[in-house]
């Protein structure tokens, strides 16, 4: 403090005007910063009113996981219960099925809907008429500006017994199927539905990326003798490879929270073997079984794994890679 | 055929890369059909006959022209006012949102301001770590919003996607315009309103569409929230429909249509509920285009 204090006055950035000098407002004080910002200060503070009370007071709210809850009283609880209701879930065979099949449709997921969009924009790049490069652009895009509800209406119309699907079903093997009801049909039909609706929009990124590839490389390239596809993979790949592991980080992040929206929408209790996930089995668990501190603990859990996830396939791929959200 | 090694890129093409050229071809005009498909199959099926329907007979085509169901429907007052109530919490929860992000957006774009990591902080880890569903629904309900626009509007007002986006597009803004403002003796309002604002139409338009196809598409808050049928949006009036909640019989179908209504009420809604978006799509999707571009050219 004292040393501070000796510090000559030109030193001092120059207060701006209207600001009052005193030991407060030392440069890079909290004093001098609201004398001087308190404008900006003031645009921050309804949005960060908005994240403390509808983002950061659920998380805090999740101590119900650990308490007794009634509906009506306090957010946080009535009294604590210990691990009564995370030992609940360990025991419940509903429970793992959900996980189980939530970790099958998150890899399905991975496999299926992450590579597409990539195929896609190289394809999409290798077009050499523009205006036809749009048209698909434009097209391929619209599934994304639909409602859930509008998707699942049309994944429905279209796997019922009447539907296209069971059209051509009955066309080549003579028989028809009962997709939307069936459990072993679940996987495949939400699969397709979710390259169906994200393989467009998907590869916005990639082509983000490869319109930002030096041209002087594929010139390189072709002197060396490069044919085409040796330049997709030693030029092409390398370029949109941050973008790759970006969205692939991004996307195991939201693996455990795999459609939650759209599952709820699509399936029924003839599937549920196949069908529900954790964020479907909670979500009855909590809300029409009004369970809410058993359906908290389940719901800790999964956001739990989620954040791990996450921190961790970004810290592999800082290691390996040299690529990281942060 | 000149052949010099400048003209390279004018190389003699090969058999191999013309075949590539055609399959490459090929397979996109799939993905166009395959993606057009099933909106023009749902057309199709809601102007279509039950008979054809029931037999499994309509695909791309209207097979037996009928509008009985269209008829029962645009008729329907519930249709309409929860149309309206869609456009409603629409351009209420935009305009929230777009004071929210501009605002918050503006002040941690300032390199200098001192708290702003913290403040970029709180807002990103929500994107990594939310409260989830229980939490949420507790909350919203304890403060009393359960059966009011605020559960639909309020909830997810930032998108802390759109707020990077816009982020970085104030950081890149040319400093010199601000401070020569500043000299003018604009204060930080003044120069937010009168000079950053003006030279911010295209972000800003972007970010209200963003918003805007956001909230029209969203169903999950109001089928949470709301209870009252005269609150709910289109997408809920749909979502009743495929699951069957509204039934031919609830819509008001009359014993000599009962059939031809339930074959396919919701094709009908669906098309009813997806025009909007499908007649300004073409003239807005550049802008989304625009704005991941601006988002992912940062840092």
């Amino acid at each position: 403090m004292a040393l501070r204090l000796e510090v000559p006055p030109e030193a001092v950035t120059p207060d701006p005007p209207g600001a009052t000098r005193n030991r407060r407002n030392k440069p890079g004080s909290w004093g001098l910063a609201l004398t001087r910002d308190w404008r900006l200060y003031t645009l921050v503070l309804l949005p960060l009113a908005y994240f403390a009370v509808f983002r950061y007071l659920p998380m805090a709210g999740n101590v119900i996981a650990f308490r007794q809850f009634q509906p009506g009283g306090s957010i946080f609880g009535e009294k604590w219960v210990g691990l009564k209701y995370v030992t609940l879930f360990i025991n419940d065979p509903s429970f793992w099925q959900a996980f189980q099949n939530t970790i099958i449709l998150g890899v399905l997921t991975l496999l299926f809907c992450f590579p597409m969009p990539i195929i896609f924009a190289l394809m999409l790049n290798e077009l050499r008429s523009q205006k036809f490069k749009k048209f698909v652009q434009t097209v391929a895009y619209l599934p994304h500006f639909m409602s859930v509800v509008i998707i699942a209406g049309m994944i429905l119309q279209n796997f019922s017994m009447t539907g296209t699907v069971n059209q051509i079903a009955n066309t080549l093997f003579g028989t028809t199927v009962n997709f939307t009801q069936d459990a072993g049909w679940f996987r495949p039909m939400y699969i397709s539905s979710e390259v169906w609706q994200t393989m467009g929009w998907g590869a916005i990124l990639y082509l983000a990326a490869l319109t930002r590839v030096d041209e002087s490389l594929y010139e390189a390239a072709r002197i060396d003798g490069a044919n085409r596809w040796q330049q997709t993979w030693h030029v092409t790949l390398p370029a949109i490879r941050p973008t790759i592991i970006t969205l692939l980080i991004l996307n195991i992040g939201t693996f455990m929270a795999v459609g939650f929206e759209k599952i709820l929408l699509i399936y029924n209790p003839l599937n549920y073997a196949t069908s529900d996930v954790i964020s479907t089995y909670l979500y009855r668990v909590g809300l029409e079984s009004s369970n809410f501190s058993y359906a908290a603990a389940i719901g800790m859990f999964e956001s739990v794994i989620g954040l791990t996830l996450i921190l961790s396939a970004n810290a592999i791929s800082k290691r390996l890679a040299g690529t990281s959200l942060w | 055929m000149k052949e010099t090694g400048v003209l390279l890129k004018d190389m003699k093409v090969s058999r191999g890369m013309r075949v590539f050229r055609m399959f490459n071809l090929v397979f996109l005009l799939v993905v166009v059909f395959l993606t057009l498909y099933p909106f023009l199959n749902i057309i199709a099926q809601s102007f279509s006959s039950e008979g054809f329907i029931n037999a499994g007979q309509v695909n791309l085509f209207p097979m037996g022209f009928n509008t009985e169901t269209y008829k029962l429907i645009l008729a329907d007052s519930t249709f309409w006012n929860n149309y309206s109530n869609t456009i409603l919490y629409t351009v209420v929860a935009t305009a929230i949102s777009m004071v929210l992000t501009t605002s918050f957006a503006y002040a941690i774009a300032k390199k200098d301001l001192k708290g702003r990591s913290v403040f970029i902080g709180i807002a990103v880890f929500t994107m990594f770590f939310n409260g989830g569903l229980i939490p949420n629904y507790v909350l919203i309900s304890s403060l009393g919003m359960r059966d009011t626009l605020w559960a639909v509007v309020l909830p997810n007002a930032i998108s802390v996607f759109n707020l990077l986006i816009m982020k970085s597009f104030f950081e890149n803004m040319p400093r010199e315009l601000e401070e020569a403002a500043a000299i003018d003796g604009l204060t930080q309002y003044g120069v937010l309103f009168k000079v950053v604002l003006p030279l911010s139409k295209a972000i800003v338009a972007t970010m209200v569409l963003f918003y805007a196809v956001a909230n029209w598409n969203s169903w999950f808050q109001a089928f949470l929230y709301l209870d009252n049928p005269d609150l709910f949006p289109v997408t809920i009036y749909l979502r009743n429909m495929i699951a069957g909640v509204t039934t031919a019989d609830s819509a008001g179908g009359t014993a000599e249509n009962l059939g031809q209504i339930a074959a396919n009420i919701q094709s009908v809604t669906i098309v009813l509920t997806v025009i909007p978006i499908l007649c300004v799509y073409p003239f807005v999707q550049k802008y989304f285009f625009t704005g991941v571009m601006l988002g992912s050219v940062k840092e």
